[in-house]
C-alpha cells in the first residue's frame, strides 16, 4: 500500500526528445490508476520512471513520502507486470514465482507455502513444474501476476499486460485483474492504450497525449465531462462525432447553427456561452454516437445518406455522410438502413459538448 | 492382415524412395567419400601392419591396440591431450565471454576492437604460429622484452618441457578467443532486456542477474562452444608442428601429433590408425557426456 506523488516529472532523452513533459499526479493509497493514451504519449515511460527502470530527467517522485528519484528499482518495493510477461524462460513456474523470495533469503518452507497460496489463488497449481515455453498466453500472464503478488509490494505496476492476448481472453483477464484488485486492496498503476480496459478497471484515469496529462478523473466524469476535444474523442466507442457550428441568437434564445439546421442549447450551456462571449462565433460541437437519433426533415439537425450499416445484435452502428462530414449513430433500433438511404438526424441537446476551436478546451462543462 | 494389404503397405513405404534419394544423395555422397569411407578404411587399417610405403600388409588383429596400450608414449600423449584440451577449453570460454560482456555495450571503437579480437581466428594457424615462434624467442623475442620491461627474468617459452605446453595453449586460446566472443556477442544481444528489468524489480543484484539470467539465457551458446572448442583442441596439429614439433621431450605431443609421427615418420600406419580410432572414441565419448550433462544446464 502506497501513496505515490509525481511532481513536475520530465523525461528527456539524449537527443532532446521529451517523452514526458513535467507531469503532476497524486496517486492515493489503494487507488487503481490507469494511464491511458495513444502510443507515444509517454504513459509507459511514466510507469517505468515510477518503477525506477528509467531515470527521471527532472522533477520529483515520492513513494510514501520518501523521495525516490535515485533509489534503485529493487529498493522501491514495487512489482511490475510486463507487456511480454518477462518470465525467466529457464525457470519453472514455481521458480519464477519464488525468485524474489529466494533472493531475499526467505526460508524454504515459507517460500513453498507462499508460492502454493499464490498459485492456488491464480489457478496455477497444476502448472508449477512447467517452463514458460510450455504455457499459453493467459497462463503466462497469470504467472507474471503471481510473481508480482508474492512479494506483497507497496504497489503493482502493469504495462499493457493484456495486449498480447486475444479478445476473449483479454475480457476474462480483465475481470481477473479487477478481482485481484479487490482482494489485494493495494495501489495499482496500469498502462493501456485500450480505453475499455481503462474505463472498466480504473478508479482514476489519467489521459495522456504527447507527454502531457490531458485530464485526470474517474471513468464516469471522464466520459460525461471531457475537458478537451482530445479526451472527448479518445474515450468512448465509437468515438464522439465532431462538427462545426455557429452560435446564433434568435428571439432571445441561443442555437447551434449547422449547415442543415439548428440545435437548441440547454439553459446551463446558454449561460456559459453568454458568459464566454461566444454568441456569433464558431465552435466545435461534439456528440456521442449513442446521443444521435432519427428525426423528421422539419426538426432535424443533419440531413445525410447512409454509408455503412453495422448490426451488432442488440444495437446497430450507422455511418452517415452529411454536409458536416461523417456522423456516426449508435442506435438500439436495429432496422436495416440501406446504403444511400436518405436519413434525418437530431441530437440530445443535454448531451452536447462544445469546444473552443482554437484551444480545443471545453466551453460548457 | 492379408498379403495384399502387407504388399500395399510395403509399396507405400518404398514408393517415395527415389524422391528421397534425389534430395539426400547430393549431401550423402561427399559424406560417404570424405568421411564414412576414410573412417571405415582407417578402422580396417588399424587391424593391419601396413607401413604406408609398400602395397602389401598383413592382418594382425588387435596387436596394434595391444602395443599401443603397452606403450608409455601413448599415455603421455593421452595426458598431454587432456591437459591441452582442458587448458584451452576453459580459458577460451571464460575469456571469450568476458570480452563479449565488455564489447556488448556500445562505445567508440567498439567495432574495430571486435575486428582485432576476431582476426586471429581467420588467420591461418600456421602463419600465426610462425609469428609466435618469433615472439617466444628467448633472445630478442617480444614476450621476453615485455617481461624485462616489467623487471622479470626472461622465460624459456617453448624451449623447456615445463613451459612449452603452456605456450602452445596460450597461442591456441589467443586464436580462438575472437571466435567464442563473436558467438557470445550474438547470444548476449538476444537476451530480452525485460528479463533484467524483471530481475532488478525482483531484487536481484547485477551479479545475481548475471548468474540467474545471463548465463542460463546463453547456455546453448556455451554448450555449442564447449563442443566445438573441445573438438578443435583434440584436432590441434598446426600450432604444435610449428611451435614445438611435439617437444621438448614429448611435452607437447598430443594424440594427433603421435598419430602423425607414427604414420609419417615411423611408417607404422597400423599403429597410427589405432591411435586415430582411439581418438574418435574419446571425442565421441566426451561429446556424448557433454550432451547428457547438457540436458541439465542448457535451456533452449
Amino acid at each position: 500500500m502506497a501513496e505515490i506523488i509525481l511532481k513536475s516529472i520530465t523525461k528527456e532523452y539524449e537527443n532532446g526528445f521529451q517523452a514526458v513533459k513535467g507531469i503532476n499526479l497524486e496517486i492515493k493509497d489503494n487507488e487503481f490508476v490507469i494511464l491511458v493514451g495513444p502510443s507515444g504519449c509517454g504513459k509507459s515511460t511514466t510507469l517505468r520512471m515510477i518503477a525506477g527502470l528509467e531515470d527521471i530527467s527532472d522533477g520529483e517522485l515520492f513513494i510514501d513520502g520518501e523521495k525516490v528519484n535515485d533509489v534503485a528499482p529493487q529498493n522501491r518495493d514495487i512489482a511490475m507486470v510486463f507487456q511480454n510477461y518477462a518470465l525467466y524462460p529457464h525457470m519453472t513456474v514455481y521458480q519464477n514465482i519464488a525468485y524474489s523470495l529466494k533472493i531475499k533469503k526467505v526460508p524454504k518452507d515459507e517460500i513453498d507455502k507462499r508460492v502454493k497460496e499464490v498459485a492456488a489463488s491464480l489457478g496455477l497449481e497444476d502448472l508449477l513444474d512447467r517452463r514458460p515455453g510450455q504455457l499459453s498466453g493467459g497462463q503466462k500472464q497469470r504467472v507474471a501476476m503471481g510473481r508480482a503478488i508474492i512479494r506483497k509490494p507497496k504497489a503493482f505496476l502493469m504495462d499493457e499486460p493484456l495486449s498480447n492476448l486475444d479478445a476473449k481472453l483479454r475480457g476474462q483477464m480483465r475481470v481477473e485483474i479487477a478481482d485481484l484488485y479487490q482482494r489485494l486492496n493495494t495501489t495499482f498503476i496500469y498502462v493501456t492504450h485500450d480505453q475499455t480496459e481503462a474505463m472498466t478497471l480504473g478508479t482514476k484515469i489519467v489521459v495522456m497525449k504527447d507527454g502531457e496529462i490531458q485530464q485526470i478523473d474517474n471513468p464516469t466524469n471522464l466520459f460525461n465531462y471531457p475537458e478537451n476535444k482530445f479526451v472527448a474523442g479518445f474515450i468512448g466507442t465509437p468515438t464522439m462525432n465532431f462538427f462545426d457550428a455557429t452560435i446564433v441568437e434568435e428571439n432571445g434564445n441561443l442555437y447551434l447553427e449547422t449547415q442543415d439546421g439548428k440545435i437548441t442549447v440547454t439553459e446551463a450551456k446558454e449561460t456559459k456561452l453568454r458568459e464566454g462571449n461566444w454568441v456569433g462565433k464558431k465552435v466545435v460541437v461534439g456528440i456521442r454516437p449513442e446521443h444521435v437519433m432519427l428525426d423528421d426533415e422539419a426538426h432535424c439537425a443533419f440531413k445525410g445518406e447512409v454509408n455503412v450499416f453495422e448490426l451488432l445484435g442488440s444495437n446497430a452502428i450507422v455511418y452517415i455522410d452529411t454536409a458536416e462530414g461523417r456522423i456516426v449513430m449508435n442506435t438500439p433500433h436495429v432496422k436495416k438502413h440501406e446504403h444511400g438511404e436518405k436519413i434525418y438526424l437530431s441530437v440530445l441537446e443535454e448531451k452536447l459538448h462544445i469546444f473552443d476551436p482554437e484551444t480545443e478546451r471545453t466551453i460548457t462543462n | 492382415m492379408s498379403t495384399k494389404k502387407v504388399k500395399r503397405k510395403y509399396k507405400k513405404r518404398y514408393d517415395k524412395l527415389p524422391t528421397v534419394l534425389f534430395f539426400v544423395l547430393p549431401a550423402l555422397i561427399p559424406l560417404i567419400v570424405f568421411w564414412i569411407y576414410p573412417i571405415s578404411r582407417s578402422i580396417w587399417l588399424s587391424f593391419t601392419n601396413w607401413d604406408f610405403m609398400t602395397p602389401n600388409y598383413k592382418i594382425v588383429g588387435l596387436r596394434n591396440y595391444i602395443n599401443l596400450f603397452k606403450d608409455i608414449r601413448f599415455y603421455e600423449a593421452l595426458t598431454n591431450t587432456l591437459i591441452f584440451t582442458l587448458g584451452t577449453l576453459f580459458p577460451t570460454i571464460i575469456i571469450g565471454l568476458i570480452l563479449a560482456l565488455l564489447l556488448v555495450k556500445n562505445f567508440r571503437g567498439n567495432g574495430i576492437l571486435k575486428f582485432i579480437l576476431f582476426s586471429p581466428w581467420i588467420t591461418p594457424t600456421v602463419a600465426i604460429s610462425i609469428v609466435w615462434t618469433w615472439i617466444f624467442k628467448v633472445d630478442g623475442g617480444i614476450a621476453n622484452k615485455i617481461l624485462q620491461l616489467v623487471g622479470m627474468a626472461p622465460y624459456s617459452w617453448i624451449d623447456k618441457s615445463s613451459s612449452a605446453m603452456f605456450s602452445v595453449i596460450l597461442v591456441t586460446v589467443w586464436k580462438s578467443l575472437g571466435y567464442a566472443m563473436i558467438f557470445y556477442l550474438s547470444a548476449l544481444e538476444k537476451v530480452p532486456g525485460e528479463l533484467y528489468e524483471a530481475g532488478a524489480l525482483d531484487g536481484a543484484s547485477s551479479w545475481r542477474q548475471f548468474f540467474d539470467i545471463t548465463l542460463p539465457s546463453i547456455s546453448p551458446t556455451t554448450f555449442f562452444l564447449t563442443i566445438i572448442t573441445m573438438v578443435n583442441s583434440l584436432q590441434a596439429y598446426d600450432q604444435i608442428q610449428v611451435l614445438t614439433q611435439g617437444g621438448p621431450a614429448g611435452s607437447t605431443k598430443t594424440l594427433l601429433y603421435m598419430y602423425y609421427q607414427l604414420g609419417f615418420q615411423e611408417f607404422n600406419m597400423g599403429k597410427a590408425t589405432a591411435v586415430a580410432v582411439v581418438m574418435i572414441i574419446i571425442t565421441a565419448t566426451l561429446s556424448l557426456i557433454q550432451f547428457k550433462v547438457g540436458e541439465k544446464w542448457v535451456y533452449y
